[in-house]
């Protein structure tokens, strides 16, 4: 491999850097396993950071029942091939209670199936480090977040008194039952995740990738019919289109844009001159301007 | 995106930061250098021209600001409150932009942003010329060794554009530069509003024949140090199996190949290097900034901390050096308290045994302080609980720059770049002695300890110590009372009141407490002490078990109702300032080896719990 000082690289030995750090400050650290694109990236760069030993942290996703069928299939195959452990945890009493995203729309459906349970899962294993694939490009408050943030026992971020991060040096420290989120990809962009899946060839969801899906227009959003479960409004008839997704999440709440690309070489020119931004199909973020900053202080990822 | 290149990844990456406040139109810049650059996209646009109708300042044009002012509060208060980071692409280069503010209270965040930036815009208004604001920011540029600065003169279009009057600003600036310690500086005449010189020429000043903003910032230098001697700080210690041990870490200066000679710090070890490690494979060169593993050709010793160097020019290990430091946390920072401090990946603990003076950030003079408040600097030498490895600040930033955490709240307090090595305590070697603690402990047949009574003043701290000593000597032992009242006329009688000076009495009375015990004695020391973080240096400077902290809990009512020296009446009618328990706070003792309940307790329960507790831990029969 050449020396090279490109940008992606530096990208990549960062995320390493910040991924060793995580597993040399915490007691019992957890990698958050999303199954999108940016986890993908994340897995493959704890691989290199721990190389040849296998990374020292346990998977775990917050299963909210309403993954895309093909979501759940390529985690189940991803993590046999890595042989790490995986944790699934699912918000037991919001099952019982019948939550879900059309019954109960996105605020509340995210905020017990996800943030909630994420909470659970991490007071269940006690958890003291949560590593995630979030960017600060993704929406604006994400930019202020650190790269090490903590949370209260309450797993409440504080915009306002967040600790200071100066050159490489990340403060791990905690009391008992306080926590800290690890974002390894915080200065990664949209294009650079694809263009370094491209570049190392990391396997992702086939949802990323353009194909004739069966889809219904719901609010303005390309919903997929991925079960039985999407009962249709009068008006609304299935029908083929081509699409993929720029995002993964609950398929009722992630929306599909109108695209031919079908490769990676494809994806990376279609997000290399973007039109709209990544979130704009995620249902999550549109309740207002602003929304993400509130379900984030709430403890939302 | 303008022209997209053919391979994204030749492109090389530039931190920058931005100084300057709302007013100079710092947010402006930035939002115009995306808006230009066709960055944004169109749904952020929708959302823009939303939230310039709601949050706005620029009539009904789009608020190119909003599109970087993120948060909600920030919006509604009309600043930016934080720290945040923008991420674009040109044609030809990667940048990060740390956004801070450019409030006075704002250093820390400015400080942050500066300390992984390669280039810094520093933002004046034209109409208002160099400011006291300005001058702040080019101190924080210079300590923090930002290589190059841009000195962009805003809002020209409301000076007509006029060439006389950005050669003032110009000529002023370079006068301030060069007394500051900035070694050179570009200067750029733009409208952010109007879009001049930020990404394209502007029609509107002919007379300015440089390059717009973009194309500096497109242009300037990031590259890594090849000249710089090879630094590694080992991060995890890998054990694949049990053949395997390699050094996982960050090159942080130089280069290095297999076969080159490394010396372990502090430890001072030599090895090999046998592989650089990768899951691409091994390496033949790994060069400033990767993320390796390193396995050597020697079974040394290497911890997480220690920092692997090349033979020729090593750092410095010493446990003391002078710094500057910036405060950063809303409580003070106090000579003589221990923080744990990050250099590298080692963890140390670290107090400031003298500070200096303090900076005017507005003048760039120099002010004799006894502590640092939230956003100031200072310069102080700091001593460390041994000896580490570090360079000078201007030599290498990772591995001569450090941050403070305070010991309690686990907050990060302060941050510091380190300047020159002190050679002092280090350098004097600990005489040994044939007679030691143990054999003047065993003439005197007994364990020795310290007692130490915490409590407000007038609790009866002094009082159960007396009645202790009493029982001891009763028993035979020999002992010693260290009062806190008594020390202040003697070896303390150059200390006040101020949390500085408490935590300095305090820190003597401990070193005191040490030597007698040392001495094989039984020491009881009755003293206040109302932090949390000197009671523990206290606990950690003894030997283990050998510190016994005995919280005497008077109610402060009960305490003030008693007020055997008439000291809270005074404190109350103001003319006793930083009475604790009045205006100076106390922090009680979370797990105290003995808590004694004085208003549920005679004095005779009092002592017989004491002796009681050292007869379980065997100081006496």
């Amino acid at each position: 491999m050449p020396v090279s000082n490109s940008y992606l690289q530096a990208l990549e030995a960062e995320s390493i850097h910040i991924l060793r750090e995580a597993a040399a400050n915490f007691r019992k650290p957890v990698v958050l396993y999303s199954i999108g694109k940016d986890s993908s990236v994340l897995l493959h760069l704890a691989h290199k950071a721990f190389y040849p030993a296998k990374p020292p942290f346990a998977l775990l996703h917050v299963d909210t029942g309403w993954k895309f069928r093909e979501m759940i299939a390529f985690r189940d195959r991803r993590v046999g091939e890595l042989g790490l452990e995986l944790i699934v945890h699912v918000n037991r009493d919001g099952i019982g209670r019948g939550i879900g995203p059309i019954s109960h729309g996105a605020a509340v459906h995210t905020d017990i199936m996800k943030t909630e349970a994420l909470k659970q899962a991490l007071g269940l294993h006690g958890f003291d480090a949560a590593i995630g694939g979030a960017r600060r490009d993704e929406e604006a408050s994400r930019a202020k977040e650190r790269i090490f943030s903590f949370r209260s026992a309450a797993h409440r971020w504080d915009p306002r008194h967040q600790r200071p991060e100066l050159w490489r040096l990340y403060n791990g420290r905690i009391h008992p039952g306080e926590s800290i989120r690890v974002f390894p990809l915080s200065n990664w962009t949209e294009l650079d995740v694809w263009t370094y899946i491209q570049r190392e060839n990391i396997p992702v969801v086939p949802l990323y990738f353009a194909a004739e899906r069966l889809v219904v227009e719901r609010d303005g959003m390309l919903i997929k019919v991925d079960d039985d479960r999407l009962t249709l409004r009068p008006g609304e008839t299935p029908q083929p289109r081509w699409v993929r997704f720029r995002t993964l999440g609950c398929y009722p709440l992630t929306g599909a844009i109108e695209s031919r690309a079908a490769t990676l070489s494809e994806i990376v020119a279609e997000v290399t001159s973007p039109r709209m931004s990544e979130r704009q199909g995620r249902a999550i973020d549109h309740d207002q301007s602003g929304s993400m900053e509130l379900k984030k202080r709430e403890g939302y990822f | 995106m303008a022209s997209p290149p053919p391979d994204l990844a030749d492109k090389d990456l530039m931190r920058l930061i931005t100084c300057g406040s709302v007013d100079d139109g710092k947010s402006t810049l930035i939002g115009r250098l995306l808006f230009d650059a066709r960055l944004v996209p169109d749904d952020h646009l929708e959302a823009l021209a939303r939230d310039s109708r709601r949050y706005g300042t620029v009539g009904d044009s789009p608020d190119l600001a909003l599109l970087v002012d993120g948060l909600q509060a920030e919006r509604e208060q009309g600043i930016t409150i934080d720290v945040a980071y923008r991420i674009f692409s040109t044609a030809r280069r990667r940048f990060i932009v740390a956004d801070t503010p450019g409030h006075a209270q704002y250093t820390r965040n400015m400080v942050t942003g500066a300390s992984t930036a390669d280039l810094a815009i520093i933002i004046v208004d034209a109409r208002k010329g160099l400011l006291a604001q300005t001058c702040r920011h080019t101190t924080i540029v210079s300590l923090m060794g930002v290589r190059h600065v841009v000195l962009a003169v805003n809002k020209m279009d409301l000076v007509d554009y006029s060439e006389q009057r950005f050669a003032e600003i110009v000529a002023a600036y370079s006068h301030l530069a060069k007394r500051l310690g900035l070694a050179s500086t570009a200067a750029i005449p733009i409208s952010a509003l109007l879009g001049d010189n930020v990404i394209r020429p502007s029609a509107a000043m002919p007379w300015y024949s440089g390059p717009p903003l973009l194309d500096h910032l497109e242009s300037a230098g990031v590259e890594a140090s090849d000249t710089q001697p090879f630094r590694l700080t080992a991060q995890w210690i890998s054990r694949a199996d049990p053949e395997f041990r390699g050094y996982a870490g960050t090159v942080l200066g130089g280069s290095i190949r297999p076969g080159d000679e490394v010396v372990v710090q502090p430890s001072g070890a030599r090895s090999h290097v046998a592989r650089i490690v990768t899951s691409d494979g091994d390496l033949a060169e790994a060069a400033t900034g990767q993320a390796i593993t390193l396995t050597l050709t020697d079974p040394v010793d290497v911890v997480r901390g220690d920092v692997l160097t090349a033979p020729d020019r090593p750092p410095h290990v010493a446990d003391q050096f002078a710094c500057h430091l910036v405060w950063m946390d809303e409580a003070a920072m106090l000579p003589g308290r221990p923080y744990l401090m990050r250099l590298g990946t080692a963890t140390l603990t670290a107090t400031v045994t003298e500070l200096k003076h303090r900076i005017d950030v507005e003048t760039g003079g120099h002010e004799a302080t006894k502590q640092l408040a939230l956003n100031e600097i200072g310069f102080a030498n700091i001593a460390l609980d041994r000896p580490a490895p570090f360079d000078v600040y201007d030599d290498n930033r990772d591995t001569g720059g450090f941050i403070l955490i305070d010991r309690m709240s686990n907050a990060t307090v302060g941050a510091g770049m380190i300047r020159f090595p002190l050679r002092r305590a280090s350098s004097l070697p600990w005489q040994t002695f044939t007679v030691d603690k143990a054999a003047r402990a065993r003439i005197k047949q007994q364990r020795p300890c310290v007692l130490w009574f915490t409590g407000l003043s007038g609790a009866g701290k002094s009082t159960i110590a007396d009645g202790v000593e009493k029982r001891l000597l009763a028993l035979g032992r020999h002992t010693y009372s260290l009062d806190g009242d008594n020390v202040r006329h003697g070896l303390n009688r150059d200390l006040g009141f101020t949390d500085a000076d408490r935590v300095e009495n305090v820190r003597r009375v401990i070193e005191v407490a040490r030597l007698f015990c040392e001495a094989g004695l039984i020491v009881l020391v009755s003293v206040i002490s109302p932090f949390r973080s000197e009671r523990q240096l206290a606990r950690e400077r003894m030997t283990e078990g050998e510190f016994v902290e005995i919280f005497v809990d008077t109610p402060l009512a009960e305490c003030e109702r008693r007020d055997p020296k008439g000291l809270y009446r005074r404190a109350r009618d103001g003319k006793l300032a930083n009475f604790t328990g009045i205006d100076s706070p106390y922090e009680a003792p979370e797990a105290p080896d003995i808590h004694l309940h004085t208003t549920e307790m005679s004095l005779e329960q009092e002592i017989e719990t004491v002796m009681k507790a050292l007869r379980n831990r065997g100081v006496i029969d």
